[in-house]
C-alpha cells in the first residue's frame, strides 16, 4: 500500500468535511478498500474511519420497512432476528457474501456505495425498492446504482443507512464464481406492494432490472411464468468464468429459481 | 504518518509504533514478534491471517493496525491455557487435522468462531464456515473431522472461551 | 506395543496447533535488510535499458541490482538436473536461465531488478521509481501455436521452433504392426491442464553472509536444502559448500513447487556480503503465481489398439509439453521418463511407444508438481480406455480387469522400461467398487434422472513409480544427480537417539514416522526418538523430499543406520556377555545370549560404547553413531483404484462430487492416520485438477489472467466430498520397510476417475469427452449443444 493519513471520524458532519480533501477515502468495514489498496490500485492521501459513529449502527422495525444503518455488518444483518422475521430474504443474501470472517467487517453501506458489479447487496436495494438515506438526502434504489462502481452518491455525501419497505415475498438466488466466490449472476425477486421486482447482479456493468419478467410475474408469480425470458447478452460482462451468453441463461435459471422458492 | 497504538493481545498490553498503512497482521508478526498468525495470499481468501477482534473472526491481512487501537485481540498463541491445549486443538492432533501446519492458525480460529456461534455445527455447516480458509494439504476431510470433536469436546467440557477473550 | 502400523499422533503438531512453527517469513536476521523482485509486465519483450537512478535515492534503499550486475560478477544460470536427448541423438537444447533477466524477458513474472531496502514498504515504493525499457513483441502461451510456423520464437536460433527437444520411449514398429492388426483402434485427443501448485505458504529465502568466518547461510522454503546447496553452491554463485549452509526450517507445503533452485535464493545469497546485511525476500501471492513452476500442460493424441476380445494390443501416444519460458530444474524429466514410461499403466498392453516433443513458450516454467508426469500419464491411459469400454459397450471395470497384470504375473517387465515389483490390481478394484457400490449405480443414475439431474460414475486405476530413484537408471536416462538419500543414526552415551535424515518434511509428518521406525526397530520408547532434518550443516548429504520416496528411500536408509547399530550394538554386547557374537539375538531393545537369560539392554550397550571400560578396543572403536546412505534397487509401485460419482446440474452446468472411494496398495503401511492424509490432500488437488483449477494465459498478450485466488478456483472445503479409503498390502520386495510411497497418489488417480464419470454423466448425450477444469459453463455448453433446444426452453 502506498502511505496515508488515517483518522478516525466523530460523527457524520465531521466525516463529510474531512471528505472535501478530494484524495481523501472513507473506510467502513474495509472488505474491498483495503485489498485495493494493497493492490496499489488506489492511493487516497486520507482514509477517515466511519466505525466510531453510533448513529450509522443499528436495524430497526419502523412497521412498514426495516431500517439497516450504514455501518451495520453483514454478520448482524444475517443474524439479526428482525431482519429474519421482517425480510428473509435480506438476511439469506447477508449471510451469502464474502465469508465468515469478511462478513464480520463488511458493511451495507460500504458495499452499496462502492458497487461493485458482483456484489450483493445491490440487487436486493433494487427489488426491495429500498431507499438509501444519505447525510444529505433520500434517494430511490432505481436512482442510486448508476454505472460500473458509479453510484448517485455527491461530494461529501455519506451514506447512513438503507430503509427495506417488507415486502410478501421474496427472494435471492446467486450462482458463485467457484474461484472468488462473488456473483457470477444474483437474482432478487420480490413481491412488494407496488408489484414485482426482479434485480440482477453479477451479469452486467451495473445492477439491471428485467421488465419483460416482472411483468410476466405480475400476471403469474411462478417460474413457468418466466421461462422462455431470455435476457440478450449483448453488454453482460464476459470473462474466463462465464461468457456474457452463459450469464444471460444464468439470469433466466436463477430468476425462475428465486421466484419457486418464493413458496 | 507513525502512530502508536495501543491494544490488548492474548490478554496482554500490547503497543506498537506503526504508519498508517501497517496492516493488523505486520503489527502481530512483525512487531509483536507473534509469528503464528500467517499471510498465504494478498486477495483476502485464505484465511491463514484469521485472528479474533473483540471475539469475532477477522482477516487481520484485511485490517489496518491502527483499526486495532483499543481492540482486544486473540492470536493462536493465546489459544491454549498455558502448555495444555485447548481442546479444539486437541481435537485437530487427534484427528490428524493439519499436515504442514500452515492454515492451521487460521483454522482454530475459524473454528473457535463457527463454534461460538453454533455450538453442534453438521459436517456441511463446517464446510461452508470455512470458506474463507484454504488448505491444501488435508483435503478437509480431517479438518471437519477434527473441527466436530472439538466442538463435542467444548459442549461436553468446562468453559471453552480462550482465557484471553 | 510396537509404533509400526499404529496412528501414533504425530510429534509436530503440538508447535503448528500453538503458532510455534518456524516458517522461513518468522526467521528474522539482526539488520535484515529486505528485498523486493520488480518483474517484467510482459510475456516477451526486449530488455533495454534500466533506470535506477531515482530508485536508488528513494528513502531506505540501500541497494538496487540488475541482470547485468549478476553477469558482471560472473555468476552462473540456474541450472538444468536432466539431460534429455532427442530420436535422433540430439542433445537437448539447453538455453541459460539467468537468476535475473538480460536481453529480453521471456514471460510476465521474470524478474528484472532486486531492490534491498530497510523496509519492504520502502523497497516496494522504490521499486516503482525504476524505469525499464522494454520493447514489446507478440508473445505466444499454447504448445501448439508455438511449434506452429511463423510462432514467436522464445529462445531464437537457439530453439528452433521453440522445440527443446523430440524424444521418444518404446518400439514404434511393434505399435504400428499391432495397430494394422488390430480389430478396433480408439483415438482421443487430450489436454493435461496447467496448474498452479499453491502451498499455502508463499516461498521465501533469507540470505546472509558471516564476514568472520567466510561462511554464507540461505534459510529458504525448500524441500531439498543439500540440493539447493549443491546447485547454488557448485553452479550458481560458485561457493564452496563447506562455505554454505543451506537451512529449511519448517515448510509449509511443497507439492513439487519448492524442489527447484529459484533465482531468488541465489539473489538474496548473493546479495548478503554485498550489502553486508542479511538480505530476506517473501512472495506474495500473486507473485507466487508468475515465479514458482507451474505443472502439467500437455497436449496429448492417444491410440489404442484392441484385438476381438477386447484385449489391449498397443498404445501410441503424442504429446506437446509446454515448458515454459525456461528450463526449470527438474522439468525437463516431467514429460519423458517420469511419463511415458507409466503408460502401461497396471495393463499388459504388449506395444506401447510414446514420443514427447518439449516446447518453450512465454509462460512462467514448468516443471514437477505432485505426481510429476504420473498424472499425465494415469490421464491420457483412463481416458482412452473408458473410451475403448463405451466404444465396445462394455462396462469400463470389465475392460479393466481383462486388460489387468494379474496378481500372480509379478515381477513383471513392461514394454516402456519399468519393471514392476508387485501389485494386485483385481483386487483393489474390486474393494473401490464395492466400497463405492458400483454395483447399484444405475438405480441411482435414475433417482437422480427423476430430479433433473445427470449422475455418472467413473473408474482409474492407477500405478506410479515412486521412490525415487536408483542413481543408475537416473543416471543413464540423463539426470544429473543420484537419487539416494542418507541417515545418521546417532545414538548418546544415555540411550537417546538422534536421527539426522537427508528427507525434509514439509507436511508428512517425517518426525513422527521416522520416530516410529525407530522406537521400533531400536526397541527404545519413541519419547527417546530426535529427528533432525532441513539443515545441511547437520545432516549428511540427502536428496530431500519428492517423488513419495521419503519411507522408501528416506526410511530406508535409517533402517540401514539402524542395522549398523545394531551389527556394532552386538559386538559390543558380545563383549559384555563374553559370548560369541554369532550367538547374540537382538530383539525389542535388547541383546541377548541365544537360549539364555543373560542380556544387555540397548542403553547398556549404548552407555558403554561412550564409557569404553569394558570394551573390544582391539576390535572396535568407542562410539555407537552410524550413518548410510540407501540408494534404491529400484522404483517402488503403489496403485490402486479410484471411484468417483458426480451429478450434474443441466441448467447451470455445476457439478457436484457426491463421494470419492479410495482403494490403494502402498505396501506396508507405517502410520495408517498420515497415510490416509496423504491421499485426502491428493484426492483434492486431483479433483481440483477436475473441476476447479486452470492457470490461463491471454493468447494475445500472455498475460497471466489466473494471476490470484480471485480468478484461480483453489478447492475449498465446500467443494470436496469426504472421502473413503481403504487398503490393500503387497509389500514392496526390495526395501527392507516393504513400503511403497503413498504421498502423490491422489492426485495421480483422480482427475481420470472425475473425467470418467463426468462423461459417464453425459454419455446419454453423445459426449466423449470433456477437458478438464469442468467449469459449469463448460458442461452447459456440452450439454447444451448435445439437446436439441426446443422452442419451449
Amino acid at each position: 500500500m502506498y502511505e496515508f493519513d488515517y483518522t478516525r471520524a466523530t460523527s457524520l458532519d465531521d466525516a463529510s468535511s474531512k471528505l472535501s480533501d478530494a484524495d481523501a477515502k472513507l473506510v467502513a468495514g474495509g472488505m474491498t478498500l483495503i485489498p485495493t489498496l494493497k493492490l496499489r490500485l488506489a492511493k487516497p492521501s486520507q482514509l477517515i474511519d466511519l466505525g466510531a459513529i453510533p448513529s450509522l449502527r443499528g436495524i430497526s422495525d419502523d412497521g412498514g420497512a426495516i431500517v439497516i444503518g450504514a455501518m451495520t455488518r453483514h454478520v448482524e444483518v444475517n443474524r439479526s432476528p428482525v431482519v429474519r422475521s421482517g425480510i428473509p430474504a435480506l438476511a439469506a443474501l447477508a449471510g451469502m457474501i464474502g465469508d465468515p470472517a469478511v462478513r464480520n467487517r463488511g458493511t451495507i453501506g460500504g458495499s452499496i456505495a462502492n458497487n461493485d458489479p458482483a456484489a450483493d447487496y445491490p440487487a436486493a436495494v433494487v427489488a426491495l425498492n429500498a431507499v438509501v438515506r444519505t447525510n444529505k438526502r433520500e434517494i430511490a434504489a432505481d436512482s442510486f446504482f448508476t454505472g460500473l462502481f458509479e453510484t448517485a452518491l455527491g461530494e461529501g455525501e455519506i451514506v447512513t443507512g438503507v430503509r427495506f419497505p417488507k415486502v410478501a415475498q421474496a427472494n435471492y438466488q446467486k450462482f458463485k464464481n467457484p474461484a472468488s466466490r462473488y456473483a457470477i449472476v444474483g437474482v432478487f425477486v420480490a413481491k412488494t406492494p407496488a408489484g414485482v421486482r426482479l434485480a440482477v447482479t453479477g451479469a452486467g456493468a451495473c445492477v439491471f432490472r428485467v421488465p419483460a419478467m416482472e411483468a410476466a410475474l405480475a400476471r403469474s408469480f411462478t417460474a413457468d411464468a418466466i421461462k422462455d425470458i431470455q435476457i440478450p447478452d449483448t453488454d453482460l460482462n464476459s470473462d474466463i468464468h462465464a461468457s456474457a451468453e452463459y450469464r444471460a441463461h444464468l439470469v433466466n435459471v436463477m430468476a425462475r429459481r428465486a421466484v419457486a422458492a418464493c413458496g | 504518518m507513525q502512530k502508536t497504538v495501543s491494544l490488548t493481545v492474548n490478554g496482554k498490553p500490547a503497543s506498537a509504533t506503526v504508519e498508517g498503512r501497517t496492516l493488523l497482521v505486520q503489527l502481530l508478526r512483525e512487531h509483536l514478534g507473534l509469528t503464528g498468525t500467517h499471510v498465504g495470499c494478498d486477495t483476502s481468501q485464505c484465511g491463514a491471517c484469521v485472528v479474533h477482534v473483540n471475539g469475532e473472526a477477522v482477516k487481520s491481512c484485511t485490517l489496518l493496525a491502527i483499526q486495532a487501537e483499543g481492540a482486544n485481540v486473540l492470536t493462536i498463541e493465546g489459544v491454549a491455557n498455558g502448555d495444555t491445549l485447548h481442546p479444539m486443538q486437541e481435537a485437530f492432533r487427534d484427528n490428524h487435522a493439519l499436515q504442514c501446519g500452515f492454515c492451521t492458525p487460521g483454522m482454530v480460529m475459524s473454528a473457535l468462531d463457527l463454534v461460538k456461534n453454533n455450538p453442534d455445527p453438521s459436517e456441511r455447516e463446517i464446510r461452508e464456515y470455512l470458506e474463507g480458509n484454504l488448505c491444501r494439504c488435508t483435503g478437509y476431510h480431517n479438518i471437519v473431522l477434527g473441527i466436530k470433536a472439538g466442538a463435542a469436546a467444548m459442549r461436553g467440557a468446562a468453559p471453552a472461551t480462550p482465557a484471553a477473550e | 506395543m510396537p509404533a509400526i502400523g499404529t496412528p501414533v499422533r504425530r510429534r509436530e503438531d503440538y508447535r503448528f496447533l500453538t503458532g510455534q512453527g518456524t516458517y522461513t517469513d518468522d526467521i528474522n536476521r539482526p539488520g535484515q535488510l529486505h528485498a523486493y523482485m520488480l518483474r517484467s509486465p510482459h510475456a516477451n519483450a526486449r530488455l533495454g535499458a534500466i533506470d535506477t537512478s531515482a530508485a536508488k535515492s528513494a528513502p531506505g534503499v540501500v541497494a538496487i541490482f540488475t541482470g547485468a550486475d549478476i553477469a558482471a560478477d560472473g555468476i552462473g544460470g540456474l541450472p538444468c538436473g536432466w539431460l534429455i536427448h532427442s530420436k535422433d541423438g540430439a542433445p537437448m537444447k539447453e538455453p541459460p536461465h539467468p537468476v535475473l533477466a538480460v536481453e529480453r524477458v521471456r514471460h510476465v513474472g521474470d524478474p528484472v531488478a532486486v531492490v534491498i531496502a530497510e523496509s519492504l514498504a520502502e523497497a516496494r515504493d522504490a521499486a516503482e521509481q525504476i524505469v525499464v525499457d522494454y520493447a514489446v513483441e507478440p508473445a505466444v502461451v499454447d504448445v501448439a501455436d508455438a511449434v506452429k510456423p511463423g510462432a514467436p520464437q522464445v529462445w531464437g536460433d537457439q530453439a528452433p521452433g521453440n522445440v527443446c527437444y523430440d524424444w521418444a520411449l518404446g518400439d514404434l514398429a511393434a505399435v504400428d504392426a499391432a495397430m494394422a492388426r488390430a480389430a478396433r483402434v480408439v483415438k482421443l485427443d487430450l489436454v493435461n491442464n496447467r496448474l498452479v501448485a499453491n502451498a499455502m505458504e508463499p516461498r521465501a529465502a533469507i540470505g546472509e553472509f558471516d564476514r568472520a568466518t567466510g561462511e554464507y547461510t540461505l534459510f529458504t522454503t525448500s524441500q531439498n536444502p543439500h540440493v539447493i546447496r549443491l546447485l547454488m553452491g557448485a553452479f550458481v554463485l560458485h561457493i564452496p559448500e563447506a562455505k554454505l549452509r543451506v537451512v529449511a526450517p519448517d515448510v509449509g507445503g511443497g507439492f513439487g513447487s519448492k524442489i527447484f533452485h529459484y533465482a531468488e535464493e541465489a539473489i538474496v545469497t548473493w546479495a548478503a556480503p554485498r550489502v553486508r546485511r542479511p538480505v530476506k525476500w517473501t512472495a506474495e501471492r500473486s507473485e507466487s503465481f508468475m515465479s514458482d513452476a507451474q505443472g502439467r500442460d500437455h497436449v496429448t493424441h492417444v491410440e489404442l489398439g484392441l484385438d476381438a476380445n477386447a484385449k489391449f494390443l498397443a498404445l501410441k501416444v503424442s504429446t506437446l509439453a509446454n515448458l515454459g519460458g525456461y528450463l526449470s530444474t527438474f522439468s525437463t524429466a516431467v514429460p519423458t521418463y517420469l511419463y511415458a514410461t507409466l503408460c502401461a499403466g497396471t495393463y499388459t498392453t504388449p506395444a506401447i511407444y510414446v514420443e514427447t516433443k518439449a516446447v518453450f513458450t512465454n509462460t512462467v516454467p514448468v516443471d514437477a508438481y505432485r505426481g510429476a508426469g504420473r498424472p499425465e500419464a494415469t490421464y491420457v491411459v483412463e481416458r482412452i480406455v473408458d473410451l475403448a469400454a463405451d466404444e465396445l459397450g462394455m462396462d469400463p471395470g470389465e475392460l479393466r480387469r481383462r486388460n489387468f497384470i494379474p496378481a500372480d504375473a509379478f515381477p513383471y517387465q513392461t514394454p516402456v522400461a519399468l519393471q514392476y515389483d508387485s501389485g494386485d490390481y483385481q483386487t483393489t478394484l474390486q474393494m473401490a467398487q464395492d466400497a463405492a457400490g458400483y454395483s447399484h449405480f444405475e438405480a441411482r443414475r435414475a433417482e437422480a434422472s427423476r430430479r433433473g439431474k445427470l449422475r455418472g460414475i467413473g473408474i482409474a486405476t492407477y500405478i506410479e513409480a515412486c521412490g525415487m530413484a536408483p542413481s543408475a537408471v537416473a543416471g543413464a536416462l540423463g539426470a544429473r544427480a543420484g537419487l539416494y538419500e542418507s541417515a545418521a543414526v546417532r545414538v548418546h552415551p544415555t540411550g537417546s537417539v538422534t536421527v539426522l535424515t537427508g528427507s525434509h518434511s514439509h507436511g508428512q509428518g517425517h518426525e513422527t514416522t521416522f520416530s516410529q521406525l525407530v522406537a521400533d526397530g531400536l526397541g527404545i520408547p519413541i519419547e527417546s526418538v530426535e529427528i533432525v532434518h532441513g539443515d545441511t550443516n547437520k545432516m549428511p548429504f540427502g536428496m530431500g523430499t519428492y517423488g513419495s520416496r521419503s519411507l522408501a528411500v528416506g526410511g530406508t536408509a535409517i533402517v540401514k543406520a539402524m542395522d549398523k547399530v545394531v551389527a556394532k550394538g552386538k559386538k559390543i554386547a558380545a563383549h559384555l556377555l563374553e559370548a560369541s557374537e554369532a550367538d547374540i539375538e537382538f530383539k525389542d531393545g535388547n541383546f541377548s545370549v541365544a537360549g539364555t537369560d543373560r542380556s544387555k539392554s540397548f542403553g547398556e550397550v549404548a552407555l558403554t560404547a561412550y564409557v569404553p571400560h569394558n570394551f573390544p578396543h582391539e576390535e572396535l572403536e568407542p562410539g555407537l553413531d552410524e550413518t548410510a546412505f540407501y540408494d534404491p534397487k529400484n522404483f517402488t509401485f503403489p496403485s490402486g483404484a479410484y471411484v468417483a460419482e458426480v451429478e450434474i446440474d443441466p441448467d447451470t452446468g455445476q457439478l457436484t462430487v457426491i463421494n470419492f472411494t479410495a482403494s490403494d496398495d502402498f505396501g506396508r503401511i507405517i502410520n495408517p492416520m498420515i497415510v490416509s492424509g496423504q491421499v485426502h490432500g491428493g484426492l483434492a488437488q486431483g479433483i481440483g485438477q477436475a473441476v476447479l483449477e486452470g492457470c490461463v494465459y491471454d493468447k494475445a498478450t500472455g498475460q497471466l489472467l489466473t494471476g490470484s485466488y480471485n480468478d484461480y478456483a483453489m478447492p475449498r472445503a465446500d467443494d470436496l466430498p469426504n472421502f473413503a479409503l481403504s487398503t490393500h498390502v503387497t509389500l514392496c520386495t526390495h526395501n527392507p520397510l516393504g513400503v511403497k510411497g503413498c504421498g502423490e497418489a491422489g492426485a495421480i488417480g483422480a482427475p481420470a476417475a472425475i473425467a470418467n464419470a463426468i462423461v459417464d454423466a453425459l454419455k446419454g448425450l453423445g459426449v466423449r469427452h470433456v477437458e478438464m477444469p469442468a467449469t459449469p459453463e463448460k458442461l452447459w455448453r456440452l450439454i447444451h449443444q448435445h439437446q436439441p433446444r426446443a422452442a419451449a426452453e
